[in-house]
């Protein structure tokens, strides 16, 4: 420690990057943990087991054991509506996967309230993560795809080194994502949509914005996935070390 | 927070002066956590649906067009269940087209007495057409006839010192909600459903209907209500001690 070393990433962005990561990993966990209850997926206010699926996700241990007796029609016409009786309960763990989730929802917008306020006033959202609208041409963003997989020697940690596309991607995240799952999952909530019932207007109904908080959802895992894909190919020993102790070996 | 607390106690007296209630008053106490991380986190929520939201927003409600099919689960039938006092009980009162069935209004009241489904039906009643959402992740779009629950608090003389009211039904479930609940103008003792009488799978003959909490609290079977001044959290059979979040506005 002879000579002050550059940090590569401010300390404020360190912990909320792991604080957001904590939260984010929970929050697949446990959402995926709600969806394996019902793992039916809708478009509109209302969807069941005795409606059609948008789309049916192999992602419970026995719902196909789920079955139904005393089918009726609930009005005269017989091909309308019907009530049946559920004789068979699937897998259900939404007693702690629901509380965890609501729970580390709070996380979530609490740190990523913490870095919008931080990133603005300190120009970081500005200057290293906001792509500028004005460099978002077809060309520039082919040219950083190109670029991306002809390089040798990965840029060094650091948000001095972001590239174009990598400015995208965390924008898309941090500006349009993370903001729509809160959104979706609150119109999701009885009394909320009671409150605000715009939210049920702006998505849709209950069905489409839980469909779109999965579509959310598979989004947001489809960034961890690239994000780490690039960590370790542009040195996972040397990225981790920015991202914890914030040392940079050039 | 001024504005908020002078909106909800405007809709509060404007009930109270329709329903002849006392004015409704925000509970005092969270429910317990045990020292349960969840709990807690459930506990936040709650405090900020009561704090951050107007406490009596109707939820949507629908039109005719808009019922769908209705799935009916957890207990289908009472006279199947396997408490053969309660089955015995409930097929009984069946053969007798439910004439027999008592709900039990005791606690803090100054009245308490029972009614029988036609003491209720002679009271005013609602019809609304509204989403039910179960915690599982399905929704359904009902029609729900019924007496508003303030209808029959206020005609039990409801005292001062109230802030729960705990409900009960013939297959042992048993639950409570706030009294922002409680008064809402569209919790109702539903004995109709789609124009009809409640159905045996539904909850025949009475079920609570809590539109602004997921499904799970809107028990069928219904047949005790106690006013609580403290919160009780229903012993061993309640949700907190089952592994559940007590509130489900969320």
């Amino acid at each position: 420690m002879s000579e002050p070393r550059q940090q590569a990433h401010a300390r404020w962005v360190r912990v909320t990057h792991w604080l957001l990561a904590v939260s984010i990993f929970t929050l697949f966990v446990s959402g995926f943990v709600i969806l394996m209850a019902h793992p039916r997926l809708y478009w509109g206010v209302a969807g069941n087991d005795l409606m059609p699926a948008l789309l049916e996700l192999p992602i419970s241990p026995d719902y196909a054991k789920v079955s139904w007796a005393d089918s009726a029609p609930m009005f005269d016409d017989a091909s309308g509506p019907v009530s049946a009786s559920r004789t068979y309960d699937a897998f259900n763990q939404n007693g702690w996967a629901r509380s965890l989730h609501f729970l580390f929802a709070w996380w979530l917008v609490l740190v990523v309230a913490f870095y919008w306020l931080t990133g603005a006033v300190s120009g970081h959202l500005h200057s290293h993560i906001w792509p500028g609208l004005r460099r978002l041409s077809p060309q520039q963003l082919w040219r950083d795809l190109v670029d991306r997989f002809q390089q040798r020697a990965p840029a060094p940690p650091g948000p001095h080194h972001y590239g174009l596309l990598q400015k995208v991607a965390y924008s898309m995240v941090i500006f349009v994502l993370i903001p729509l799952q809160v959104l979706t999952g609150l119109t999701m909530s009885p009394r909320i949509a009671a409150a605000l019932p715009w939210l049920l207007q702006v998505f849709g109904g209950f069905q489409s914005a839980r469909t779109l908080h999965f579509a959310g959802f598979a989004l947001l895992l489809l960034f961890v996935l690239v994000h780490i894909i690039m960590v370790i190919r542009s040195g996972l020993l040397r990225q981790l070390r920015a991202m914890t102790i914030g040392e940079r070996h050039d | 927070m001024t504005k908020i607390i002078t909106r909800r106690t405007a809709l509060i007296a404007g009930l109270a002066a329709a329903g002849g209630l006392a004015l409704a008053r925000a509970p005092r106490q969270l429910p317990p956590t045990y020292g349960n991380l969840l709990r807690m986190g459930d506990d936040i929520t709650y405090a900020a649906h009561r704090v951050l939201l107007p406490g009596q927003s109707l939820v949507k409600e629908y039109s005719k067009a808009d019922l769908t099919s209705f799935p009916a689960i957890g207990t289908t039938n009472p006279a199947d269940s396997g408490d053969s006092f309660a089955a015995d009980e409930y097929r009984a009162l069946q053969q007798n087209g439910f004439r027999d069935w008592q709900l039990s209004v005791e606690g803090s009241v100054a009245k308490p007495r029972t009614f029988t489904i036609a003491e209720l039906k002679q009271l005013p009643a609602r019809t609304q057409i509204t989403r039910h959402t179960c915690e599982e992740g399905w929704s359904a779009i009902g029609q729900w006839t019924g007496v508003p629950l303030s209808l029959v608090l206020d005609a039990v003389g409801i005292l001062p010192t109230a802030r729960f009211v705990s409900y009960s039904s013939i297959d042992d479930w048993i639950d409570s909600i706030d009294l922002l609940d409680a008064l809402h103008p569209q919790t109702i003792l539903a004995y109709g459903m789609n124009g009809r009488d409640l159905p045996v799978p539904h909850g025949a003959p009475l079920r609570l209907r809590v539109e602004t909490q997921l499904g799970a609290k809107s028990i069928k079977y219904l047949n005790r209500l106690v006013v609580l001044d403290e919160f009780d959290d229903g012993g061993p059979r309640g949700s907190i001690r089952n592994g559940w979040a007590w509130d489900m506005g969320i």
